[in-house]
């Protein structure tokens, strides 16, 4: 367990451990059945012959595809998520990641660039101020976890539609892909991209973004479970080919819509 | 009611095409169905909880859960979630439409259900007609009905709570909803106990929902 450091201001440092830890993938725990529990209710569910851990896998791949289908038909691009008032914010705001906030990216914020490729006109990368000099717009938004729990914060940057626009991307591609500083990395589809919640975030409740919460720029998608938020975001492709994810590639459904 | 059962045991080899249908078809084949979709449901719903705890002193132990970790138990999750609706839908609609559900479950009358409750915990209620159900089983069906609804609800409004987001309100936003959603597992898990120990107390009930007879 690495030694706690000082907490940013705001951030319960019990909390970034706990959360930490409880995401990490382990290997042991890679393999969906276990044992007999599941091993009798899939020989009717999934029909198959050969009863094993990669045919039940791939036949519930599957019916996760078709659930991405039918989230991205109820997707709607103008149903906006909730918003509250400021007493509504959760604080502190909790720290989630599979690593502690020790091993969380430090960037130095002045050398810093997001780089733009892929199906985007002007490719030119973008420093913090040039996009802090953009319009900014505010949302105070409910994160939803995976796991259950969820959170309010309050989130300032660039609309990401804006920014599309903006660099000259071509809006009819599939998808925005995140590269992220620590290795994560996040595939989108363009409604989701388009919606008018979907943020470039540069700040968090209107101060720059702490380490914690992804600085320099965290993408804030209120209509997406919250592993679909990268945080750390160091490049953005406009592409037609899905790129997945950290946790997608590890069997986390896809669109993971709220 | 152990010795009712003992009673009704000799029964049992009694040919299985005689007497009337309690049971017709579509009520077995959906029944086992909902079992299935039931089992998978609670199991990955149980993995799912321990991702998250709602309270400090329950976790569910890894051997009741299915999944082996979160990612796999929403997989499981949202897939038998199809069979549970697709089911249910069917189920519900073939209950209203043969008027199954009015000539079952009609009427609940308090007393009736408190005099049959009573009956029943003295071991004198009688099971010699299986197609009438008593008070106690009309409330107890009735409500599993009700919960079922609720669970539905209640998860697709955790599911969707921005493209559903007036139903997540119906339920008093999302984090309450996640309240209503385990307590209405609760009730449901608590129905299961006393439908399957009764089930097994009352052999031929276990046989018509097989058989039909």
């Amino acid at each position: 367990m690495p030694q706690k450091r000082k907490a940013p201001p705001g951030v319960d440092a019990k909390l970034l451990i706990k959360d930490a830890a409880k995401l990490l993938p382990q290997p042991s725990r890679r393999l969906f059945l276990r044992g007999a529990f599941s091993l009798g209710s899939l020989a009717m569910l999934t029909g198959c012959d050969i009863i094993d851990g990669p045919t039940a896998e791939n036949a519930l791949r599957v019916v996760s595809r078709f659930n991405d289908w039918v989230q991205a038909l109820l997707f709607s691009a103008t149903t906006l998520a909730p918003e509250f008032p400021e007493s509504a914010i959760t604080r502190p705001f909790p720290f989630n990641a599979y690593y502690s906030l020790d091993e969380a990216p430090d960037i130095d914020g002045d050398n810093y660039r997001l780089e733009i490729g892929g199906l985007v006109d002007n490719k030119k990368p973008w420093t913090l101020a040039e996009l802090n000099g953009l319009t900014q717009v505010s949302q105070i938004t409910r994160l939803v976890c995976v796991e259950g729990w969820s959170a309010i914060g309050s989130w300032q940057g660039v609309r990401l539609s804006d920014f599309l626009k903006l660099i000259g991307a071509d809006l009819s591609a599939k998808y925005v892909w995140f590269q992220c500083a620590e290795g994560y990395s996040n595939t989108i589809d363009m409604p989701t991209a388009l919606h008018p919640q979907t943020q470039l975030a540069l700040k968090f409740d209107h101060q720059t973004l702490p380490t914690a919460y992804g600085f320099p720029i965290k993408i804030r998608i209120p209509t997406k479970l919250g592993f679909k938020n990268p945080k750390y975001v160091t490049a953005l492709w406009v592409q037609n080919n899905d790129a997945g994810g950290y946790w997608e590639n590890q069997g986390y459904n896809w669109f993971s819509g709220l | 009611m152990s010795t009712e059962a003992a009673s009704h045991s000799a029964r049992l080899h009694a040919p299985a095409t005689s007497g009337p249908v309690i049971h017709p078809r579509w009520v077995r084949i959906t029944h086992w169905i909902n079992a299935l979709a039931m089992f998978v449901m609670i199991g990955s719903g149980w993995q799912i909880y321990d991702a998250s705890p709602l309270f400090d002193f329950l976790n569910f132990p890894p051997a009741l859960a299915l999944g082996g970790w979160l990612a796999g138990a929403l997989l499981w999750h949202f897939a038998a979630m199809w069979l549970l609706v697709i089911n249910g839908v069917v189920y519900v609609t073939l209950g209203f439409a043969t008027g199954r559900f009015r000539r079952k479950l009609l009427p609940i009358w308090p007393r009736a259900v408190l005099s049959d409750f009573f009956a029943a915990l003295r071991g004198r209620l009688s099971h010699d007609d299986l197609t009438v159900y008593n008070s106690v089983q009309r409330l107890l069906y009735a409500g599993v009905l009700m919960a079922g609804v609720v669970i539905v609800l209640s998860g697709l409004s955790i599911w969707k709570p921005v493209q559903f987001k007036y139903l997540t309100v119906l339920f008093g936003g999302y984090d309450i909803a996640r309240y209503v959603h385990f307590f209405a597992m609760t009730a449901i898990v608590a129905f299961l106990t006393i439908h399957v120990v009764l089930a097994l107390l009352v052999p031929k009930s276990l046989r018509a929902i097989i058989l039909g007879r």
